[in-house]
């Protein structure tokens, strides 16, 4: 196996390719710069599909099963395409004890979809994360970037409302 | 870089700021910022442009995170700095107008409230003053004499005893003595060691190291580099949480800053010690917060711990002597190594020294960060500094630790915090997270909840853990509905303690923690789910005392 390899072929002529490449290269095209790959992947295709991990996979010389494996194991890595807003909701303690459960009720009655989906159209994702450390403003959601503080059911659902008809 | 340059630096800093004379302070850390923040700042710098004698400056954590967005205005020939709260960016023109002349009363918050008074800073004590992204300004406050002052007048012994002398233990939670540790990794005879700083902090309702990284990340750098120093290491990884993008932002920059000044990288004050600091992201899971789990994630691997020992002392990183500690343990090394290990000793308790940052969230009046000496009691935190419960309700319990920890009721609350007292009271200090709950929280629901994210968080590698937490949580679920019976409950007890004995890692061990700490103090609301219960959804009949065990 120690034979010299040639660099894999990117899986499409994409230019964000060349940022995955860079990633690597500066960590030396060890398999230790894994997560540091997959963090790249993740941020410039927005998720990380099978050809991405067998790409990664073959250019830092591991299995396809530990790729997979670690690319499933930590909970910011996505498979799948997210939609075009995100809306996370915090449900860490201090905004589980003012209220973060009617965010999440109160989105899943109105678009159906529950924490880690998307809406079939690919507008909206919603995604629940265990502490954005904004406890002092619980309870706190982000919409597409931006911290929202101290936020009850219904404020929310108009600045989902807000985002989503702008786009249309 | 020695002693007089870095003095000469930081004098000519300090003199650049006399010059002016009205300085802004805006909090930019992540609580201000989405309170709008960025927004007053924008205005402010607008409102001053072109005017010499004032400087807007965006600096860290204030504190009292319910106020954001905060603004400071210190003023040269005014005894005290006025302080304004919920600061939108409509109220700059009064606030500009106000500089030399009466303060706006309308946004005043007072600093001699017991929120701004009870505390003791040190680990805080440049949070909110000086800019995180500006290197100078953390040495016009002593930032990196601790660092210099250790390469060029102290050998690595001299710096383990005054690490030994302070009294430190470890602040992400286990308490564990700061200089045993130091001392352990300095012994180790070995060419390459790693320094490594757990900044993954996943612990749900604690935000202390996010706001001494966005806050004052020079202060962190300069710890670690001590610790290498003092162990012989010459490699040091932050490992953080990608959910903080801010403080990865703030920590970059210290970390380019440091090295074009060279007080990191190779050769630092012209001596032969080197250190580098990488980051390395964390990807969302609560169990890298667990020194082995977090190693193998730094070597790209899944984030499942290892027996040990081997502790990472002796074979961490790649098999090579590691030290790790929490960012709160670092940010206290700078001013122990300044003003001596008898200072910092003579803070705190017996056995619990120097101070302690909490993040405080829940339904408390003030919510934010606040730095206490070690010892206090938990009742002047929550009713004196905190406020207390607002809007007429009462108290029910305190929650620190978090999902390793346990739910303290008011019986408690004239406890002295420290690592064993909490302990003994079936909680623990954990690394800071702290929060209050009013009647309107039901116990066992939050046993629930903290059980659904061990559960969720199980990394899976050791079956009571993964299995256990499982059929816990199914346990908890069934009696919070009013569907469980006294068997569920005698069944739960006894899980408590298998999981308890026989998980591999902290994480499961530590995981009925919160189920415990309430079944101690609030067992009647178990046992009221039990007899009243609501018929269940599918039509039985819950509640009903049978044992359906036997």
């Amino acid at each position: 196996m120690s034979v010299k390899r040639n660099k894999p072929e990117a899986p499409t002529a994409d230019n964000r390719w060349k940022m995955v490449d860079v990633t690597m290269r500066r960590n030396g095209y060890s398999g230790h710069a894994l997560i540091e790959t997959l963090h790249t992947v993740q941020e410039v295709f927005g998720y990380i599909d099978d050809p991405s991990m067998r790409y990664v996979a073959e250019a830092l010389n591991l299995p396809l099963s530990k790729v997979y494996g670690v690319a499933t194991f930590y909970h910011l890595f996505t498979l799948k395409p997210k939609g075009k807003h995100t809306c996370v909701i915090c449900t860490g303690t201090a905004c589980y004890i003012k209220g973060a459960g009617e965010l999440v009720e109160g989105v899943q009655q109105r678009y159906h979809v529950r924490p880690g989906q998307t809406t079939p159209d690919g507008q909206l994702s919603v995604v629940s994360a265990r502490c954005l450390g904004a406890c002092g403003l619980a309870p706190a959601a982000v919409l597409d970037g931006q911290v929202l503080a101290n936020q009850t059911a219904d404020g929310l659902l108009g600045k989902i409302e807000k985002v989503l008809q702008h786009e249309s | 870089m020695n002693l007089d340059d870095l003095e000469a630096d930081a004098s000519e800093v300090r003199a650049a700021g006399e010059t002016c004379e009205h300085c802004v302070r805006v909090c930019m850390a992540a609580g201000c910022q989405s309170s709008g923040a960025g927004k007053v700042l924008e205005r402010l710098n607008e409102q001053f442009s072109g005017r010499d004698d004032v400087r807007v400056k965006s600096v860290g954590c204030m504190g009292l995170c319910s106020g954001g967005p905060l603004v400071e205005l210190r003023s040269k020939g005014q005894p005290a700095p006025r302080l304004y709260q919920k600061v939108s960016a409509e109220d700059v023109p009064e606030l500009a107008a106000s500089l030399g002349g009466a303060p706006v009363q309308r946004l005043a918050c007072s600093t001699e409230m017991p929120f701004f008074s009870r505390q003791q800073k040190i680990v805080l004590e440049n949070s909110g003053v000086i800019d995180p992204e500006e290197i100078d300004d953390y040495i016009a406050a002593d930032g990196y004499r601790a660092l210099v002052t250790a390469l060029t007048e102290m050998n690595q012994a001299e710096v383990l005893r005054e690490i030994d002398i302070s009294g430190l233990r470890g602040r992400g939670g286990g308490g564990y003595p700061t200089g045993l540790k130091w001392s352990t990794v300095a012994k180790m005879p070995a060419d390459q060691k790693y320094v490594i700083c757990n900044a993954d902090e996943g612990d749900p309702g604690a935000f202390m190291d996010r706001a001494v990284l966005e806050s004052d990340p020079h202060r962190v750098l300069e710890g670690m580099a001590i610790a290498a120093y003092a162990v012989g290491a010459n490699k040091g990884y932050v490992y953080i949480r990608a959910e903080y993008p801010l403080a990865i932002d703030r920590l970059k920059t210290a970390i380019r800053q440091a090295t074009r000044k060279k007080l990191l990288g190779s050769g630092i004050c012209e001596t032969q010690f080197s250190f580098d600091v990488e980051l390395r992201l964390g990807a969302g899971a609560f169990v890298c917060g667990e020194e082995t789990a977090l190693m193998s994630s730094v070597e790209g691997e899944r984030g499942q711990p290892r027996p040990r020992p081997p502790y990472p002392a002796e074979s961490g990183l790649w098999g090579y002597p590691t030290l790790i500690n929490n960012v709160e343990t670092f940010a206290n090394v700078a001013p122990i190594i300044r003003r001596g290990g008898e200072w910092f000793a003579g803070i705190g308790t017996e056995r619990s020294k120097g101070t302690k940052v909490f993040a405080l969230a829940g339904r408390i009046q003030n919510t934010g960060l606040i730095e206490v000496p070690m010892g206090i009691k938990l009742r002047d935190i929550i009713e004196t500094i905190g406020g207390g419960v607002p809007e007429g309700r009462t108290f029910k319990a305190v929650q620190t630790g978090g999902p390793s920890g346990g739910c303290l009721p008011e019986q408690n609350l004239d406890l002295p915090v420290d690592y064993d007292t909490l302990r003994q009271a079936g909680s623990i200090m954990g690394s800071g997270g702290m929060i209050v709950m009013d009647d309107t929280s039901c116990m066992v629901d939050v046993a629930r909840y903290f059980m659904d994210f061990c559960m969720t968080e199980s990394c899976g590698k050791c079956v009571p853990c993964r299995v256990g937490t499982y059929q816990m949580h199914g346990l908890l679920d069934k009696i919070a509905k009013g569907q469980g019976t006294p068997a569920d409950l005698a069944l739960l007890e006894e899980l408590c303690e298998v999981v308890q004995m026989t998980s591999l890692c902290g994480l499961g061990q530590t995981s009925p923690n919160p189920v415990l700490s309430t079944l101690r103090y609030f067992r009647h609301e178990y046992e009221n789910k039990l007899q009243t219960g609501q018929p269940a959804a599918d039509g039985t009949e819950g509640g009903k005392m049978t044992d359906d065990r036997k």
